[in-house]
């Protein structure tokens, strides 16, 4: 005999994930899931968002990673709520990962969460996690051609951030190119440039993060 | 790379289903998986037998059904594979497509007895 099913098979993951959801809603928090490719500057792009903004709203992060609490270091450094998740080898963070972690923070207390999803373009893309907001980073040494390798990341990011553009000079980096293949996926993507070693652009992002802060 | 997880999931929506029907076995659970998911079809069936071996899936066969990726053109609505890098609409050249298919990833259906 055949029984139609017809399941999401992340169905479960996805309830939870909206469980999530609910939970910083009743608790007002902005919170923004960040992927990118190991090395791309992810924690360091957290590090400068939070010296511009820790004085005017209350963060939290949630550091993602297979092992080590190297990031979770760097960031509490900042005398902020950190949690850091060990995925165990596991490739991405998952909805219910992201459950456990939020019970540890005092989300009462907390305006804006920024999580640091483990580096890899493939998965993070696939799991929803329960954030309002989903952002990628690129790092230009990567290449321009990431969007047409990696679709489903550029599909399901709302922000899309290329970062080390001080390195764009000794690099052929076509920032058109990508331009183009970003915004015929995404066309409603908003696509910040900046580098975390100089500073640059990054104001433009902080700018644009409160703006979304206020309306949230 | 995350199939364990995966797995768990299809058995447990199998068996769900399974016992729901008051099913004695569980013969053959078909899926239906895009292929943008990162999924590895040996992998699961790997896991699989791992983790269903004392329960009313034993033995079960898993089976795969593959959707290729497809995109459409936003300007011209021309529905096309994209090839390696060509993103571009074959019929009018625009760079701006929407995916339509590959991302599935679903239980279609269970056979019992």
């Amino acid at each position: 005999m055949k029984i139609k099913v017809l399941q999401n098979i992340l169905n479960a993951n996805d309830q939870i994930a909206c469980q999530n959801q609910q939970l910083l809603d009743r608790n007002k928090v902005l919170a923004i899931n960040i992927m990118s490719s190991p090395g791309a500057g992810k924690t360091s792009f957290i590090l400068q968002t939070i010296k511009r903004l820790k004085d005017k709203v209350k963060i939290a992060v949630i550091e993602g990673d297979i092992a080590s609490t190297i990031d979770a270091d760097r960031i509490s450094e900042e005398g902020l709520p950190v949690v850091q998740i060990n995925t165990g080898g596991a490739c991405h963070l998952d909805a219910n990962m992201l459950s456990n972690a939020l019970d540890s923070l005092p989300l009462e207390n907390v305006e804006l969460l920024l999580i640091e999803n483990v580096g890899n373009l493939v998965c993070p893309a696939e799991f929803k996690i329960g954030t309002h907001k989903s952002m990628m980073l690129l790092s230009t040494p990567e290449g321009n051609d990431k969007p047409q390798k990696y679709p489903l990341m550029f599909t399901e990011s709302a922000v899309i951030v290329i970062n080390k553009i001080d390195l764009m000079p000794l690099l052929d980096f076509d920032f058109t190119a990508f331009q183009r293949a970003v915004t015929g996926l995404n066309p409603g993507a908003k696509i910040f440039q900046v580098s975390c070693k100089t500073g640059d652009g990054i104001q433009k992002w902080v700018s644009w993060l409160e703006s979304q802060l206020r309306d949230h | 790379m995350h199939e364990l997880g995966v797995t768990q999931a299809i058995l447990d929506i199998a068996l769900d289903k399974a016992k729901a029907a008051k099913a004695e076995k569980i013969t053959k659970i078909n899926l239906v998986i895009g292929e943008m998911s990162g999924i590895v079809d040996d992998c699961v069936q790997f896991y699989f037998d791992f983790l269903s071996k004392d329960s009313i899936a034993s033995g079960t066969t898993l089976s795969f059904k593959r959707i290729p990726m497809q995109v459409r053109c936003r300007k011209c609505g021309f529905s096309f594979l994209p090839d390696n890098s060509l993103w571009s609409c074959p019929q009018c050249n625009e760079w701006d497509v929407e995916i339509i298919a590959g991302r599935e990833f679903y239980v279609d259906s269970i056979e019992v007895e």
